[in-house]
């Protein structure tokens, strides 16, 4: 089986919600991980959705 | 110079004349160039010389003849291959690719236009050989008129109605009206998006187009379209800034999202209305013998 979306990066200032699997971002505030997802949408070519207020996701579509 | 010699360059040239007008680069935007016009008006040549010289070949008895056609058939279902695999190879290049059901329309289309070459030059000569020049060139026309006919399907906005929708976003979702498109993380993008984005709902007309523009390809070949004809705002790189068409699964409506250059509805809704309905993605439900059994209708 081919997996065609894959998380790449997780983005976060709440470091309590998430554990393991794709590398993770922390970050001290929403700005700053606004910044951190935009660079890495563009470097990885992938798209950053945002899961909720503190917590995005870039996915490789 | 023999008896067949006007009627079989008659037909010989009437077939070439169809290919020729048959030829355009319309819609589909292929081919533009020589090379590629060269290529099949060369191959139309070759399909009206078959087709003029059966006629003849069956006057003087020759009947085996005829068994050439099958080469032909052979010959020109090649050419199917030959634009579908040129298609599919350029396609990857493409920031908003054609699709498969696309390419397969227009590689089938290449195809029956030979054919319908050969039936063209088959009748001129026919009818010079029979009646003479003047019938002749009365029922050349008629092939030639009928051809074009045939070479135009429906279009989108005799199946749809389209109105146009402002895109909004709830939280991080992108909508179409209420049809939910993606989610886009991102504050800038967000407003990239609604800057330059636009929002069209697809309404089916009856039960049979609810499932003909569902079909994945045709939804493709709308993005296609537009995005040929209008522009679009976005790189390799970017796939946040994709085209996108989803359904509603209530009623079968289709939510178009699109990122032209040119962003003025009429003309938008006028590039929508002209996409193609592609043969491949065409379902009639309403005619299978299930849904006309007793008191269903």
């Amino acid at each position: 089986m081919e997996i065609e979306k894959v998380i790449l990066a997780v983005i976060t200032t709440n470091p309590s919600a998430i554990e393991g699997g794709a590398p993770t971002f922390i970050c001290e505030s929403r700005k700053e991980a606004e910044d951190i997802a935009a660079n890495l949408e563009a470097i990885t070519d992938g798209i950053a959705h945002q899961l909720s207020e503190d917590l995005f996701i870039i996915v490789k579509h | 110079m023999n008896e067949y010699s006007m009627p079989i360059l008659f037909g010989v040239i009437i077939g070439t004349l169809a290919r020729i007008l048959m030829l355009r680069t319309d819609y589909r935007q292929y081919p533009t160039y020589l090379h590629g016009k060269v290529i099949h008006i060369s191959l139309g040549f070759i399909a009206a010389a078959l087709g003029s010289v059966a006629i003849p070949a069956i006057m003087e008895l020759e009947f085996t003849a005829v068994t050439f056609l099958t080469v032909a058939a052979t010959q020109f279902r090649e050419v199917r291959n030959m634009e579908r695999n040129t298609l599919t190879e350029v396609d990857g290049f493409e920031l908003v690719p054609r699709g498969k059901t696309y390419i397969e329309g227009i590689a089938i289309s290449f195809e029956s236009r030979n054919y319908l070459v050969i039936f063209t030059s088959f009748f001129s000569t026919l009818t010079f050989i029979v009646f003479g020049m003047y019938i002749a060139l009365i029922v050349a026309t008629s092939c030639l008129a009928i051809s074009m006919a045939l070479m135009s399907g429906k279009r989108i906005k005799d199946i749809v109605e389209i109105e146009h929708h402002s895109l909004h976003f709830k939280g991080a979702g992108l909508y179409v009206d209420n049809i939910y498109i993606m989610n886009i993380g991102l504050p800038e993008r967000q407003d990239e998006i609604l800057r330059y984005g636009m929002g069209f709902v697809l309404t089916p007309k009856n039960i049979n187009i609810v499932t003909t523009i569902a079909n994945l390809g045709q939804r493709q070949a709308i993005l296609h379209d537009v995005s040929v004809t209008l522009g679009v705002f976005r790189d390799s790189g970017t796939p946040a800034l994709t085209p996108l068409i989803k359904r509603d699964l209530d009623d079968g409506r289709i939510g178009i999202f699109m990122l032209p250059q040119i962003r003025d509805i009429n003309k938008a809704k006028k590039v929508i209305g002209e996409v193609p309905v592609l043969e491949n993605a065409i379902r009639m439900p309403s005619e299978s013998a299930f849904n006309h059994r007793k008191g269903d209708q």
